[in-house]
């Protein structure tokens, strides 16, 4: 019991505010004191250089000659190059088109992140979005002069690439991993023999096969676009990884879960769409979300059948004499911008989980 | 690439070629398509590279664009394609594209083997050693124990190892993956030289911080003559090609270039009425238009021209002319006579 005469003592200084947490945190036992020392010091040594290299010294708009001449960074070798780095091949009087077609993605999958927005209206969208991105793309509409596939790439591509290739691998991986689980002896053996087949096999072997094995069989005259070709690929080999994760989680959901399903009377169909399906899936987020990161990243292989994504187009510009050399900041350009793509993904994929939670806290 | 898919590729290869190569005629397919497609390299500076605004610049290209100048009298109607060194001998089996541009050496066994035919020689090049001139050495009969920066996996390493074994010399290579690392590994001191073909040893030295420190060796190991290439079977087509590189080479010979072409058609010289198809005949029996070769100078140039605009003393690359000059000065150009 509290009596007027105690009397309320403050902790010491040494345990609340700054120097509490400092403490707390980061010399907390000598082993700890030691490892922030050295973490001080390290820092101390590499971020002054790197600020001096990267902003201080750095040019930002001059000519590859002048940028020889100085110590810092030379981002002028993205300045001077950026719409071939961005655009590609596309012609430049018209690049507006894959700029606004990449913004209109940008804004679908923007719109895209909040739940509450998954309504009827926003597949509408989706659907009319890329039927203008396409049109901006492709061309052949009234007032949009046509363009070929093989002036696409940069970075619509890789976002092309990148976007369809997961939006067509979860759905196939997802069905996989049913016919997986399936009681049909010849749906699971072909899914089984497709996912082993296809997981057993190096992206690049398929990609390869893709582009030069697959014209040899094709009948004379008929050319598949490249870029078809490795989107297919793409599509086949991510829908593979995305099964196995996905069989995770099917197996993970526990055998009441189908029984009181049945028990409710409802059908194979009924079962996984309402119950099982909703479960699994969401179980499984975080490793399918660093299967799509990864599948993302391999994109830029389909430089080894030359075409022009972002990694490729961006080598190719060093390839010039005038920039030759300045590839640590082109790499680095490159590394920003796929690496605010896989940021993107993973907050994406914390935040659903987020909303996705049924425990009750 | 394992040796087995390279073994499974080379076997469909030669089932394709055996079986598929009978006359198929190109030109009708490349006129009813209504434009070119042309296999090129996509990151040789020079010879063919995009520039900044995405538009084909190089040796290769202007080649490529002279036959379709040839073709339909309009450089512009073509489509150029990007190969990697693998995929090029199948894209152009695969009828994906009609002719490959991708300073690709010219060897019996990828006229025997892979069915290829190559046309004449449009780049003359070799393989040589770049050395920073303060080490001294003045032949690479000198290099004797050097460290050697090189590109792995191409014919330029094994080139380089046949060449340091048979002089019993000790070397050391670096092997470096990419080609614009190459340079930079070079004069930061890597290794004492670095070798590649001449014509790329010319675009790592005009990069170099001070480009006079460096020379090339005067030793060149190996011959790489370099030429398009079509299908095996369809000699019309391969007339075509084979020939409208010759009149580059003509053209200049002649002294034609796409300045003064209109003028030239009022010669004299029955030889350059044949040519620029004043006295009818020579298109005819390519079977193209007889202003074929007239339209390759107006719109492309000759030989000199395209040489001079890609590769030149005005680029960067600043190569000599060598083994690239007409033959009259002593080069290795030399056309057959149009006739």
């Amino acid at each position: 019991m509290q009596t007027a005469r105690s009397k309320i003592v403050k902790p010491p200084v040494t345990r609340v505010g700054v120097v509490g947490w400092v403490r707390a945190n980061l010399f907390d036992g000598w082993l700890n004191a030691f490892l922030t020392v050295v973490t001080l010091l390290v820092l101390w040594k590499l971020v002054p250089p790197l600020v001096q290299w990267a902003l201080i010294d750095s040019v930002w708009n001059t000519t590859g000659n002048a940028c020889r001449e100085t110590s810092g960074a030379c981002w002028s070798v993205i300045t001077a190059n950026l719409r071939f780095i961005l655009f590609g091949f596309f012609p430049p009087e018209a690049q507006w088109r894959p700029a606004a077609a990449m913004l209109i993605l940008f804004a679908l999958l923007f719109v895209s992140r909040e739940r509450s927005h998954w309504r009827q209206w926003l597949a509408y969208a989706w659907v009319f979005g890329l039927i203008v991105m396409a049109a901006l793309m492709r061309g052949g509409v009234p007032g949009l002069a046509p363009v070929d596939y093989d002036r696409w790439g940069g970075l619509p591509l890789t976002l092309l690439l990148s976007v369809f290739g997961l939006a067509g691998a979860y759905p196939l991986g997802v069905l996989l991993a049913l016919g997986r689980q399936s009681k049909m002896p010849a749906v699971r053996l072909i899914s089984v023999i497709y996912i082993e087949l296809i997981r057993g096999v190096p992206l690049i072997s398929l990609l390869f096969m893709g582009s030069i094995i697959l014209p040899l069989f094709l009948p004379e005259g008929v050319t598949l676009n490249k870029i078809l070709r490795a989107q297919v690929v793409i599509i086949l080999f991510t829908a593979a990884y995305i099964a196995e994760v996905v069989r995770g989680g099917l197996q993970g959901m526990p055998q009441g879960q189908y029984e009181a399903a049945a028990s409710m009377g409802l059908n194979y169909y009924q079962t996984m769409r309402l119950v099982i399906l909703p479960q699994a899936l969401k179980i499984v987020i975080p490793p399918t979300v660093s299967i799509l990161i990864s599948a993302f990243k391999d994109t830029s292989l389909v430089v080894i059948i030359a075409l022009f994504d972002l990694l490729k187009t961006t080598q190719t510009m060093l390839h010039n004499p005038e920039w030759m050399g300045f590839s640590r900041e082109a790499y680095l350009f490159v590394a920003l911008l796929y690496f605010l793509g896989c940021f993107w993904m993973a907050q994406f994929s914390r935040r659903l989980e987020r909303e996705l939670s049924t425990e009750q806290g | 690439m394992s040796s087995l898919s390279r073994f499974t590729l080379s076997v469909l290869l030669v089932l394709l070629t055996t079986s598929g190569s009978a006359g198929a005629a190109t030109l009708e397919e490349v006129r009813a398509r209504g434009y070119l497609v042309a296999g090129v390299n996509g990151g040789v500076f020079g010879f063919s590279m995009p520039d900044k605004d995405g538009t084909w610049r190089g040796l290769d290209v202007d080649t490529a664009r002279a036959v379709a100048a040839a073709v339909f009298g309009d450089a512009g109607k073509i489509k150029f394609t990007a190969l990697t060194a693998v995929q090029r001998l199948p894209a152009l089996q695969s009828k994906e594209i009609d002719v490959l541009c991708r300073n690709t050496t010219q060897t019996l066994t990828r006229e025997t083997t892979n069915g290829l035919s190559f046309a004449h020689v449009n780049f003359y090049d070799g393989q040589g050693f770049l050395i920073a001139k303060k080490l001294g050495v003045k032949s690479a009969k000198e290099l004797s124990g050097a460290t050697v920066c090189v590109l792995p996996g191409t014919t330029t390493e094994l080139n380089a190892a046949d060449f340091f074994r048979k002089n019993k010399m000790a070397w050391k290579p670096v092997v470096i993956e990419q080609v614009s690392e190459l340079g930079k590994a070079f004069f930061a001191g890597r290794c004492d030289c670095l070798t590649s073909d001449t014509s790329q040893l010319a675009a790592h030295r005009s990069v170099a911080p001070n480009p006079d420190d460096y020379i090339l060796l005067p030793e060149i190991i190996s011959k790489e003559p370099l030429a398009p290439v079509v299908r095996h079977g369809d000699d019309q087509w391969y007339d075509i090609v084979n020939w409208t590189v010759m009149a580059l080479i003509q053209a200049e010979e002649f002294g034609i270039t796409s300045a003064n072409v209109d003028e030239m058609l009022k010669s004299k010289d029955p030889q350059i009425q044949r040519f620029l198809g004043v006295t009818p005949g020579l298109g005819q029996s390519l079977g193209l238009n007889d202003r074929w070769a007239y339209h390759i100078i107006k719109q492309v140039g000759n030989y000199g021209e395209i040489f001079d605009r890609n590769v030149g003393p005005g680029t960067p690359l600043a190569l000599p002319r060598g083994l690239n000059d007409l033959w009259t000065n002593g080069g290795l150009m030399y056309a057959a006579p149009f006739r």
